[in-house]
């Protein structure tokens, strides 16, 4: 299911950068092959083939009119510095805040209105109504990169995303970065504390269990996910049952659905039975950035510093 | 005629059965959850919420939190609920002299859905509406289509009158589409809340239960009024029933039951139409059992859904409107396939 390996033809030749940005990533470091002849540097080696999720897709030339249907890879693209070359984002990307907003429809995406845009290059996360297929047919290449279920899958998508647009040397960049801002937060840890917690999506209540993207992120710091418990036909994001989530009594409850829920520790400790919670008396519930809580892009490293921040907050205290 | 006989007698011997099934569902209801409690400590806890007795259940403060304020209102809820959606769906089918009618059929969840969308999508903040949205919507939706009905047959008859309601629903349905579209983002609460829920709490219960109470006693009291009126309305009117007012009266009843019910629990589909046939090939067709034994049977049901919902998967659950079409559709080919047989 998930994309392999980037496999790109001589994105990194010619280039000046430093390879050695990427030498944290033993599996991520894309493994570059050389093309032919030598390109030059600024038309960095195109044409190139990308492995995405929905297979190999080339692209004969840097892409100038990309549209990304995907609030997460909005995110990446300007991270990377393909923001110039980004044309229109769906009506969900709201970061960051220069991205070129449209009302186009990530979860209901109109073919038409997408090819209106004259994209060369679409980036969709999901293949909602065949939408790949459909805009093959009118030959407007499509990289698909899903929903990533591991940090290193979000690594990798980030690299592929950089190879398609061109910006493979500060997609690289980012992702080293990021590696190793994520390896500092989780080796400040504290780790001597079995800490349990449970994530929220939404307030039925939702949770999400560590087989999930969110929930490698919150194994970084040694936390204990209430909602392991769930069984595997649950999928990774169990509709929890609230007298589970009372009794299994979590020392650190993180808030996902503040921004389009209003949810707080308040609106928490009314809910019934839940106003006894530790987590609650203890001041231990955790607001976060809803968006940063469901993207795995490269804003994933604040995420993972409001989570760290709270981990040691809550350490220090008990 | 031997089915009005009949049941007037045994009346008493089925009411009384089904209060003890709808006992036993809603003890079990009690005894079993997610929370890992023995049924021991639950029975040792609700000796201790008795006046005047002290027993000690060996229970956290949080589980005990979690029998009151989570556990037992839920029973309660889906007790409520459930009768609520199965009367009103025995009024129903009265009321238009057609099996198949029940509270979906006529325009009150359709009503009651999109209502519920236009205020999550214009008021995102306060969830507090949505149970007197979904309460206008219900009555709004039946309304329509009532008044669609008779417009459209002069007569008021009652195949017009179901049409007219599935008119209605297709309406409001491709408008609450519409409306969703708008707000994407809140189209996980819109689902949540169409696939039902009754774990509300206490609160939940204390709103429901005033509209529970007013429609139960109208509804109850016109059973023998329906079952005159099942001989036809002319027949009716000849033997002294007013029967334009008695089918309103009946209509607004049921109307009141099924928007209490989905104003705070969203759409639960199923139990109207089922139970009030499973009750009918039970203890007959007089509506004087009908009703009753629909309300005691409709919670019973929809208590042991919400068990199974709780705990089939638990820790995690699954939507209540799952499990009632699920468990409930081969239970009522079961119930219908073993009257048949004993019948013929």
């Amino acid at each position: 299911m998930r994309p392999r390996r980037t496999a790109l033809a001589g994105a990194l030749l010619g280039t000046l950068i430093l390879a050695g940005c990427g030498q944290t990533g033993t599996t991520a470091t894309p493994s570059a092959a050389p093309t032919a002849s030598s390109a030059p540097a600024s038309a960095a080696g195109f044409p190139v083939t990308v492995e995405a999720g929905n297979g190999k897709v080339t692209l004969a030339k840097k892409p100038e009119r990309i549209v990304s249907l995907s609030a997460t890879h909005t995110e990446t693209l300007f991270a990377i510095g393909a923001g110039s070359q980004v044309v229109a984002v769906d009506d969900q990307s709201n970061y960051p805040p220069e991205a070129p907003k449209t009302d186009l429809s990530g979860f209901k995406p109109n073919v038409e209105a997408i090819v209106a845009q004259k994209p060369d290059l679409v980036i969709v996360s999901n293949d909602i109504d065949q939408i790949v297929a459909e805009l093959g047919k009118v030959n407007v290449p499509v990289l698909l990169e899903p929903a990533a279920t591991k940090l290193d899958e979000a690594y990798e998508e980030i690299a592929e995303i950089g190879a398609a647009t061109g910006n493979q040397a500060k997609a690289d960049e980012v992702v080293s970065g990021m590696k190793t801002a994520m390896d500092k937060l989780a080796a400040e840890a504290p780790k001597d504390k079995k800490l349990t917690y449970y994530h929220e999506l939404d307030q039925t209540p939702y949770a999400a269990t560590s087989q999930t993207f969110i929930g490698q992120v919150y194994g970084l710091f040694g936390l204990t996910n209430i909602a392991d418990k769930a069984p595997d036909q649950a999928g990774g994001y169990p509709k929890l049952s609230a007298e589970f989530v009372a009794q299994a009594d979590p020392d650190m409850i993180f808030l996902g659905d503040v921004k389009c829920c209003g949810q707080s520790k308040d609106t928490l400790a009314k809910r019934p039975g839940w106003k006894g919670l530790s987590a609650i008396k203890n001041d231990q519930v955790i607001q976060l950035d809803d968006d940063l809580a469901s993207r795995w892009g490269p804003r994933v490293v604040q995420l993972a510093e409001s989570i760290g921040a709270a981990v040691a907050k809550a350490g220090a205290k008990s | 005629m031997a089915a009005q006989a009949g049941p007037s007698r045994a009346r008493p011997l089925w009411i009384a059965c089904a209060l003890g099934v709808l006992a036993v569902c809603m003890i079990a209801g009690l005894l079993d959850g997610a929370a890992d409690i023995s049924p021991w400590q639950v029975v040792l806890q609700a000796v201790d919420w008795l006046p005047f007795v002290h027993v000690d259940s060996g229970l956290a403060p949080v589980e005990q939190g979690l029998l009151f304020e989570l556990r037992l209102p839920r029973v309660l809820v889906a007790a409520v609920v459930g009768g609520l959606l199965a009367m009103a769906g025995a009024g129903y089918q009265g009321v238009f002299r057609n099996p198949l009618a029940d509270p979906y059929l006529l325009g009150a969840a359709a009503g009651a859905g999109l209502a519920t969308t236009v205020a999550i999508v214009l008021l995102p903040e306060s969830g507090a509406s949505i149970p007197v949205a979904a309460f206008l919507g219900a009555v709004g939706g039946v309304f329509l289509a009532y008044t669609l009905g008779n417009t459209a047959g002069r007569s008021g008859g009652t195949a017009t009158l179901v049409l007219a309601g599935v008119a209605v629903t297709s309406f409001l349905t491709a408008i609450q589409t519409f409306v969703q579209q708008f707000k994407v983002e809140e189209l996980q609460r819109v689902y949540s809340w169409i696939l039902g829920d009754v774990g509300g709490g206490w609160d939940q219960f204390w709103l429901v239960l005033p509209y529970a109470a007013v429609s139960a006693v109208l509804l109850l009291l016109h059973g023998r009024m329906l079952d005159v009126l099942s001989v036809g309305d002319e027949e009716a009117t000849s033997l002294g029933v007013p029967a334009a007012r008695v089918r309103l009266t009946v209509l607004l009843a049921a109307s009141l039951a099924t928007a209490a019910a989905v104003a705070v629990s969203g759409l639960i589909g199923f139990v109207g139409i089922v139970i009030p046939h499973i009750v009918r090939r039970l203890a007959g067709g007089s509506y004087r059992v009908v009703l009753p034994l629909s309300l005691i049977g409709g919670g019973a049901f929809l208590v042991l859904a919400d068990l199974i919902a709780r705990t089939v998967i638990a820790p995690a659950e699954l939507p209540i409107g799952v499990v009632t079409m699920f468990v409930g559709a081969p239970f009522f080919v079961g119930v219908l396939r073993m009257t048949r047989r004993t019948a013929t």
